[in-house]
């Protein structure tokens, strides 16, 4: 199997009786991007968590590289290296320069020496437009320079699959464009990325693949020009419907 | 007065040694106490809120009574020196817990989250990510914490250590100066404890409510 090759069969993810993803199949391919829509507690976001172990699933099983992805598991850790993910609220450690937010998982897990991974870090921050604010802390900047922070921690690692939760759901309106133009450069440079949003604007540009979910079932999987302009469930139709005014 | 400062100057370095080394086993102490308790590794979790219960309610001078003149009899032989250092740093292991166990409380889980995402191993995120954290959120009781220690030094000559408690008593008791000899000895106890008030309030302010690096936006 290739690197970076993603397969999740038969996930089935459930708290209790309550049943959060059913039945879920998806093969990621290296170099694709996949959005991933649905209405609000339809289980996406719960899937990424999923995908890297910090929810145990109930059934199934999801394969990176063909091993097996469990949260329970001792290797877990060295899978999790593999995967980057951003979550919503960017998560930077508030004790550490934007530069060691950067630096400090190279360092710790990969064992990498300080030297090579700072330089790379300032590429990276250099890359998101915040090369200039290495040495400030993560308070001093604004959200959407931190979820930048946030994207360039995550590379710092060289995941072959990164996991994007909402990024862009607690940011200013005008913060929103800063962040998803540097995931757009990502997606050009055939990055595999799984992505969770709520831009659709973003998400049919971005995409190869569109996953739409409901009530935890991949209910429809399309193109997004397909998808976008020709949803083929009613359920779609009505989750579209929901971003269009009418005065 | 003069004459005496040397008896004093070697009391105060005993009672600063054995201050300090009681406080870093207090924080380690703490540390691991905080850890046992906050995660609820089990039994030890009962241990260990039976240890804090023990030492939290309980005065130092009977503790280190306890430890000099009956552990020898139950056949551990100890030094009244280290019992000095083992009392203090079990009087202040137990508080230390408390206070760590509140800034580990206070660390928000997508901390634990984000930095598991990165591939860190549970012993890796606690040192680099909680702990420091924990640590900080619990500044102002850990300072706290400190100096009332450094007080607690002051009932060590109840064991027969020269400190600076005791060489204040014996030279009251062979001359009589019990005015100087007294503002001698708040004299040192002031020279041990404000640094660490001075540099814990300057320390607390600049870490407020957990929040790090310098104020603004």
């Amino acid at each position: 199997m290739a690197e970076g090759e993603l397969h999740i069969e038969h996930l089935h993810k459930a708290y209790g009786d309550h049943v959060v993803l059913d039945d879920i199949n998806l093969v990621v391919e290296p170099g694709e991007v996949v959005v991933v829509i649905g209405p609000s507690g339809c289980g996406k976001s719960t899937l990424l968590r999923c995908i890297n172990g910090l929810e145990q699933i109930q059934g199934g099983r999801i394969l990176l590289d063909g091993e097996v992805v469990d949260g329970a598991s001792k290797d877990i850790a060295a899978l999790r290296a593999k995967l980057g993910m951003v979550f919503q609220s960017y998560e930077l450690f508030p004790h550490k320069t934007v530069l060691e937010n950067v630096t400090l998982a190279p360092t710790v897990v990969q064992k990498r020496p300080k030297e090579e991974v700072e330089a790379e870090a300032m590429t990276l921050l250099e890359r998101v437009g915040l090369a200039d604010r290495a040495k400030d802390f993560p308070r001093q900047l604004s959200g959407g320079q931190k979820q930048r922070v946030a994207i360039a921690r995550a590379l710092a690692m060289k995941p072959e699959i990164l996991l994007l939760d909402e990024i862009t759901a607690a940011l200013d309106p005008e913060m929103v464009h800063e962040v998803l133009d540097v995931i757009l450069g990502l997606a050009r440079e055939g990055k595999t990325m799984i992505i969770v949003t709520h831009e659709m604007g973003f998400a049919r540009a971005v995409a190869d693949r569109i996953i739409f979910i409901d009530e935890g079932a991949i209910v429809e999987e399309a193109a997004p020009a397909d998808f976008f302009d020709h949803p083929q469930t009613e359920r779609a139709q009505k989750f579209l419907r929901t971003f269009e005014y009418e005065k | 007065m003069a004459e005496y400062l040397p008896l004093y100057v070697q009391a105060f370095w005993l009672t600063l040694r054995i201050g300090l080394v009681g406080i870093f086993g207090s924080i380690l102490i703490g540390l691991i106490v905080a850890m046992v308790v906050h995660f609820k590794v089990p039994v030890l979790k009962q241990i260990a809120g039976a240890y804090v219960e023990l030492f939290r309610n309980t005065p130092l001078l009977i503790q280190l009574f306890f430890m000099y003149f009956a552990l020898p009899r139950m056949g551990v032989p100890i030094t009244a020196e280290a019992c000095g250092m083992l009392g203090l740093a079990l009087l202040g292991g137990a508080y230390m817990a408390e206070s760590f166990r509140s800034g580990l409380e206070a660390v928000e889980s997508i901390q634990f989250e984000s930095a598991l995402a990165l591939g860190m191993t549970r012993a890796q995120l606690m040192r680099h990510v909680v702990l420091p954290q924990a640590v900080t959120l619990s500044i102002q009781s850990f300072v706290a914490n400190i100096i009332f220690l450094l007080k607690e030094t002051s009932v060590f000559s109840a064991i027969s250590l020269m400190d600076l408690m005791f060489v204040a008593k014996d030279l009251i008791g062979l001359y009589y100066k019990t005015t100087e000899c007294l503002v001698l000895l708040v004299i040192f106890y002031l020279i041990m404890i404000l640094p660490v008030s001075i540099l814990g309030t300057y320390v607390e302010r600049r870490l407020r409510h957990g929040s790090f690096g310098p104020a603004g936006a």
